[in-house]
C-alpha cells in the first residue's frame, strides 16, 4: 500500500474548509495535525455510552471506563514497543512529561554541582523545566553545540559527558529544523557512563517508527495532538527501574494506596504519576489516532512524507535568494526557510492571505534563532495529508510574495 | 486642525477605493517604506515594544505641548500599520491621544493584526502610545 493523500484527506473534514476564501492548505503540522473523523466519533462514542470515572466505582459503566483506558494504554505500549504497560505514563502532553521527569528525577538524583546536558536546537520545553530543576538544586545545565547545518557536535557530546553528568535530555526530532538526531549512538554513549537519556520525541512521533527498547532510551516523551489525536493529553514513557525510584510529581487521588494524616504510602506504577482523574477521552482519542497511523504503517508515511519533503525543497530551491534554515543530512518534515530579506512575519501573512497555513516567528527555541542570528524563520512541516498539489500552490504564494515585497 | 478621529475617517475611506486585499497590501507595504527611518539611537531594545514575532521601536516626544511619535519595524507590513497608528496619533495633544478610540483598525479590515496569536506587538503598540501620552499630560500638568 502506497499513501494516497487524495483519499486519506477524506478521513480529515476540517481538509475541505477554505480560509480566507480559498481552499486551505495546511502545512503547520508541526504545531498540531488535524484530525481525523475515526478520532473524533471517538470522543463521542466515549461521552455519549461509556462516561464514567475510572479504576473506582464497581459499578458497570466505571468498568467499562476501565478496561477502556488501560487497553489503550497497551496498545500505545506495543505502539512504541516498550516492555510492559507500567512504563506509559499518561500525562496532558510532552511539556508535562519532561516536567514530570525535571522534577521527580532530579530530585532523586541530582545533587548541587552535578550536571544536566540538554541540547542547542531543543524546544523551549526542553530547556526551561531543567533550568528550573537546575537552579532549585544547584545543579547546572550545560548545552550540546551544534553546526551550521543544525547537526549536533558529536565531538563535543563526547566532551560533555562527564562523572558529573546525570541526564541527558533531547530531541528526537527539531521542531525548527527537522534535524533527526542519531539517537542510537548518543545514548549508547551516556550508557557508557550509566547516565540515563530523555528523549523529547513530540515531533518524531508522527513521522517515524519509535521502539523504545531498541532505542534503548530510558525516557521518551511525545504528544497526542501532533500525531492525529487530541490535544490535552501525551505519553511519558519511561523505564520501570527509573520510574520506581522517581517519587510522585503530584499528590491526589488515584496515585496513592494508603492515606492517613501522618502519611501516605503511593500506589505503584504507572498509578503513582497519574494523580486525579485522567483524561480518558482524550487517552481514548489517542488510541484511535495510534490505530490510524498503524494501519497506515509507519514506513509508508514516512515514505509519503519524504517523498514530499524532497519535491518541496526541489521546487523552493528554485526560487531566487531562498535561504534555508537547517540543512542536516537527516532530516524530516519541516522546512524552515527565510525568503530574501523579508521578514517571515510579512511572508507569513500573505500566505495567509492566499490560504496557506505556515508557522512563523521563532517557534519556541529561541536559542536556535540566535544561534543563526535571525528573527525567526518560516515554516513549513509535513503531513500524510499533504500533496505535491499544495506545495504547488505554496510555490505560486511565494512568488506572489516576492512579487510584493520585490 | 484635523481631529483625531476625523483622521481615522480619512483612512476608512482611502481604505474603502481597494477592491481586493491585495491591493490594500500592497498600499500598506507602500506605507511601511515611505515611513521615515528613525535616528539608530531610537533602534536600542528600551525602545523595542513587547511582541513576539515582528519587532517595533517606539519613541515620543513632546513639541508645542502636542506629542509626536517615532517608530519602526523590521516588517513591512507591521511597520505599514504602524505608519498608519502614527499618521493619525502623532501630532496631538495628550488627552485626545488617551481617549483615541482606534476602531479605524477594525473598519479597515486589519483586526487580525491586533489579536493575541499575532504576537506582533501593534496591540502593545497602542498601549505604549496611550502610556507615553498619559506620562506627558502627567509632566506637564505639574
Amino acid at each position: 500500500m502506497t499513501i494516497q493523500a487524495d483519499s486519506i484527506r477524506k478521513a480529515f473534514p476540517i481538509l475541505s474548509r477554505t480560509v480566507n476564501k480559498r481552499p486551505l492548505v495546511y502545512f503547520d503540522n508541526a504545531a498540531t495535525t488535524q484530525k481525523p473523523q475515526v478520532v473524533m466519533d471517538r470522543l463521542m462514542h466515549y461521552y455519549s455510552y461509556e462516561n464514567s470515572n475510572i479504576h473506582r466505582g464497581a459499578h458497570f459503566l466505571s468498568q467499562q471506563a476501565t478496561e477502556a483506558y488501560e487497553s489503550a494504554r497497551a496498545t500505545i505500549r506495543a505502539f512504541i514497543h516498550a516492555r510492559h504497560n507500567h512504563e506509559v505514563i499518561f500525562t496532558r502532553g510532552t511539556t508535562e512529561a519532561i516536567n514530570l521527569v525535571a522534577y521527580s528525577y532530579t530530585k532523586k538524583f541530582v545533587k548541587p554541582g552535578d550536571e544536566v546536558l540538554i541540547s542547542a536546537m531543543e524546544h523551549h520545553s526542553n530547556i526551561v523545566p531543567w533550568q528550573i530543576a537546575c537552579q532549585e538544586l544547584n545543579a547546572r545545565l550545560k548545552v550540546i553545540p551544534m553546526n551550521e547545518r543544525g547537526e549536533l557536535d558529536m565531538e563535543a557530546y563526547a566532551k560533555l559527558l562527564t562523572g558529573k553528568t546525570r541526564i541527558v535530555a533531547l530531541t528526537h526530532v527539531s521542531n525548527a529544523l527537522g534535524t533527526v538526531n542519531p539517537l542510537k549512538e548518543i545514548i549508547r554513549q551516556a550508557h557508557n557512563m550509566d547516565i540515563p537519556v530523555l528523549i523529547d520525541g513530540a515531533q518524531a512521533i508522527p513521522h517515524m517508527a519509535v521502539d523504545v527498547q531498541d532505542l534503548d532510551c530510558d525516557f521518551y516523551c511525545f504528544s497526542g495532538h501532533k500525531m492525529y489525536g487530541p490535544m490535552g493529553v501525551g505519553v511519558l514513557y519511561g523505564k520501570e527501574e527509573w520510574l520506581n525510584q522517581m517519587p510522585p510529581y503530584q499528590g491526589g487521588g488515584e496515585m496513592i494506596r494508603e492515606v492517613t494524616f501522618s502519611g501516605t504510602t503511593y500506589n505503584e506504577l504507572p498509578f503513582k504519576f497519574e494523580a486525579g482523574t485522567p483524561n480518558v477521552a482524550d487517552v481514548l482519542g489517542m488510541e484511535s489516532a495510534v490505530k490510524f497511523i498503524s494501519h497506515l504503517g509507519h514506513e509508508h508515511i514516512a515514505a509519503h512524507e519524504n517523498a514530499l519533503l524532497e519535491y518541496a525543497l526541489s521546487q523552493m530551491e528554485q526560487l531566487d535568494q531562498i535561504r534555508f534554515i537547517g540543512t542536516a543530512s537527516q532530516r524530516t518534515s519541516v522546512i524552515s526557510f527565510l525568503f530574501k530579506d523579508i521578514h517571515p512575519y510579512d511572508t507569513g501573512t500573505i500566505l495567509d492571505k492566499l490560504g496557506v497555513a505556515v508557522r512563523t516567528g521563532h517557534h519556541c527555541a529561541q536559542p536556535i534563532m540566535d544561534f543563526f542570528e535571525i528573527p525567526g524563520t518560516v515554516r513549513v512541516s509535513l503531513a500524510i495529508y499533504n500533496t505535491k498539489k499544495e506545495v504547488d500552490i505554496l510555490i505560486e504564494a511565494l512568488k506572489k510574495v516576492r512579487e510584493m515585497f520585490g | 486642525m484635523t481631529s483625531i478621529s476625523d483622521k481615522e475617517q480619512e483612512v476608512v475611506n482611502e481604505f474603502e477605493l481597494f477592491d481586493d486585499w491585495m491591493d490594500k497590501y500592497n498600499y500598506i507595504i507602500e506605507l511601511g517604506k515611505s515611513l521615515p527611518p528613525i535616528d539608530e539611537k531610537h533602534k536600542e531594545d528600551k525602545y523595542l515594544i513587547n511582541g513576539c514575532q515582528a519587532r517595533v521601536w517606539l519613541h515620543a516626544r513632546m513639541e508645542d505641548g502636542k506629542v509626536v511619535f517615532l517608530a519602526d519595524s523590521d516588517a513591512l507590513i507591521t511597520k505599514g500599520i504602524v505608519a498608519l497608528l502614527i499618521r493619525v496619533l502623532s501630532g496631538h495633544v495628550p488627552q485626545e491621544i488617551i481617549h483615541a478610540d482606534m476602531t479605524f483598525i477594525d473598519e479597515i479590515g486589519l483586526k487580525e493584526h491586533l489579536s493575541q496569536t499575532r504576537s506582533n506587538g501593534l496591540l502593545n503598540m497602542i498601549k505604549q502610545m496611550k502610556l507615553y501620552a498619559l506620562a506627558f499630560s502627567k509632566t506637564s500638568a505639574k
